[in-house]
């Protein structure tokens, strides 16, 4: 635990000293303030034209303006993560550094589990920006928070799941161009994969729903937590983590 | 302390190391030479626990390197062929990160930092930015950062070779008083510091064992000639070359006599002796009694970069034999 902890404090060190956490957190700001102003657009004309029209039902924020900006917020992490992730190994593969970890008294687990949990950190700084924006909804009016903050919880496990695909990829090669486009490749086959699923009835749709990462993330989004969408997530991660660890030990042998 | 069984180590492509076996004792200082692509730092890559042999077996105090690597790792300091080096991190900050990755007590690690660089003449620079450090200066970081938590072995991959010649004797010097304590494998491709520092040498050659042996044995096994220096000037006016080596040769037990050089008219030749047989008294009294003057005479012995260079040369006469 303690060896996961220096890992990990290591490793947000040196995200923080370069401009990669900064540039992604100005990235995020940018897009992210965009969604949130067109939703808010949106939302404030179409709520003018219902009173007009004299219905006096008010519109739901969170259905209006959380919900989609949540769900937009998912898709720009599917840029990001691979930012994250790529140089997690490959970094420390090229300069030789991994030298160091390797032949310390620690074991690989505990290695990829903190630099795994350092890419989660930085990646849920970034995504508290976006409660910025949101948090300018509770100055003007009473959205309800709970189900905003199973939306970040939601964001946060399948982030997370992303970024343990993302420093598998990242072990795998000492190149980490081809470590970032790898994990933006499969991030972005795991997006398609859920339209698919979305439009198909047949057991294979069904299948592909139940694999597809970003598919667990809509209850979230609705405001629901259901333990069946955690428990995917947690053993994706778990899974994810392992499958770093058997091919850190066999590429060690083949090399 | 060590010991290596049968060592194979197989790359996709390439045998790096060829069954070797060797033993090191506690405190034993080990050299370990051999030519460019050798396998010196594969070798010591698998004692390490970086790369698992193919074959065979390494033990380390004990310890087999791939059923308990942890217990290895815990007793081995291992300093790189290039420091691994945090670019972004201060030399302070690199070093108690190491330290506390090798286990280090929290109490004692200031004090562990302080001393590893002092021993390494890197205090100057610990407020300074590793990517800003030159290149021998990171060599000291690193051979700081490997002795950091006191381990009972060390393994140091070519640790002088980016330091400047003052700092090398001192790390040397270093490497000496370490090896009170700890039994320390090096590599390096400057014989001398193996003569000043290793009690013992191996040599590898193209992944197979040359030769292991203490030091005083590889000399007395090699020394069979005896290689002296003379430098001869004529009493009066230019002197042939030709009729002073025929001189020399004439001299009982010299077995070859080459002309180096003519420094301003002073001839210096290099001569060959049989084993056993001393020469040099002989050898000054032909050059008296020619007549000439005799402005140096010494024995040059054979350096370990001579022995070294013959080890090699027969190797590849018997592989050249085997095929
Ligand atoms: N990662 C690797 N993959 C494939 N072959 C390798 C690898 N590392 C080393 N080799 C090969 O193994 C052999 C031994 O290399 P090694 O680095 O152990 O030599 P060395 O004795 O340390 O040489 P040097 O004095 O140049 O440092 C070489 O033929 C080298 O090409
Ligand atoms: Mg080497």
């Amino acid at each position: 635990m303690n060896n996961i902890l220096i890992l990990c404090r290591k490793e947000l060190k040196s995200y923080f000293a370069s401009p990669i956490a900064y540039g992604l957190m100005a990235f995020f700001a940018l897009v992210c303030g965009y969604f949130f102003y067109a939703a808010t657009a949106i939302f404030v004309m179409r709520s003018t034209d219902m009173m007009m029209m004299g219905r006096g039902m008010p519109m739901d924020v969170n259905e209006w303006v959380v919900r989609p900006v949540m769900m937009n917020v998912s898709v720009i992490g599917l840029f990001i993560i691979p930012m994250i992730t790529m140089r997690l190994f490959a970094e420390e593969k090229k300069t030789g550094t991994i030298e160091l970890l390797a032949t310390s008294p620690i074991r690989d687990l505990e290695i990829i589990t903190g630099k795994w949990l350092a890419a989660v950190i930085l990646f849920l700084c970034i995504l508290l920006i976006s409660a910025l924006d949101l948090s300018i909804l509770f100055l003007y009016g009473k959205p309800e928070w709970r189900p905003i903050l199973i939306s970040y919880l939601g964001l946060l496990l399948q982030g997370s799941c992303l970024l343990a695909i993302g420093t598998f990829i990242s072990n795998t090669t000492r190149n980490q161009i081809i470590a970032g486009v790898g994990t933006f490749a499969i991030c972005l086959m795991l997006w398609v994969l859920d339209w698919v699923a979305a439009y198909s009835t047949t057991a294979t749709g069904k299948v592909l729903a139940y694999l597809s990462v970003m598919g667990h993330f809509e209850s979230f989004a609705k405001g629901v937590l259901d333990t069946k969408d955690v428990v995917y997530y947690a053993s994706v991660i778990f899974f994810g983590l392992f499958l770093t660890a058997r091919s850190m030990e066999s590429l060690r042998w083949r090399a | 302390m060590i010991k290596v069984e049968n060592l194979t180590k197989r790359y996709a492509r390439n045998v790096a190391v060829d069954g070797i076996s060797f033993e090191v004792e506690k405190g034993q200082i080990v050299g370990f030479l051999g030519p460019n692509g050798a396998g010196k730092t594969t070798t010591m890559r698998v004692l390490t626990c970086f790369l698992p042999p193919t074959e065979g077996k390494a033990e380390v105090a004990g310890y087999d390197v791939i059923r308990e690597p942890i217990e290895v790792k815990r007793r081995i300091g291992y300093l790189p062929e290039t420091p691994p080096l945090y670019p972004e991190m201060e030399v302070s900050e690199y070093m108690e990160f190491v330290g506390k990755l090798k286990g280090v007590p929290r109490v004692d690690l200031a004090r562990r930092v302080e001393e590893a660089c002092e021993r390494c003449h890197c205090e100057d620079v610990k407020a300074k930015l590793i990517s800003r450090l030159s290149k021998g200066y990171r060599q000291r970081v690193g051979l700081a950062a490997a002795i950091l938590h006191n381990p009972d072995v060390l393994i140091l991959d070519e640790p002088t070779s980016a330091l400047d010649p003052e700092q090398r004797r001192e790390t040397l010097h270093l490497i000496k008083e370490l090896g009170k304590e700890h039994t320390i494998i090096l590599s390096t491709h400057v014989l001398p510091e193996v003569e000043q520092t290793c009690e013992k040498v191996i040599i590898i050659n193209r992944g197979k064992l040359v030769a292991t042996d203490t030091m005083e044995n590889l000399n007395l096994r090699l020394r069979g000639a005896e290689l002296v220096s003379v430098e001869v000037e004529g009493r009066n006016g230019a002197l042939s070359h030709d009729a002073v080596k025929q001189k020399l040769e004439t001299v009982d037990g010299v077995s070859r006599v080459t002309f180096k050089e003519n420094r301003n008219n002073r001839l210096v030749f290099t001569v060959e002796s049989a084993q056993g047989r001393p020469v040099r008294a002989d050898l000054a009294r032909a050059v008296v009694q020619s007549d000439w003057n005799l402005i140096e005479l010494h024995s040059m012995g054979l350096s370990l970069e001579e022995i070294f260079l013959q080890l090699m040369a027969s190797d590849k006469a018997a592989a050249g034999g085997a095929k």
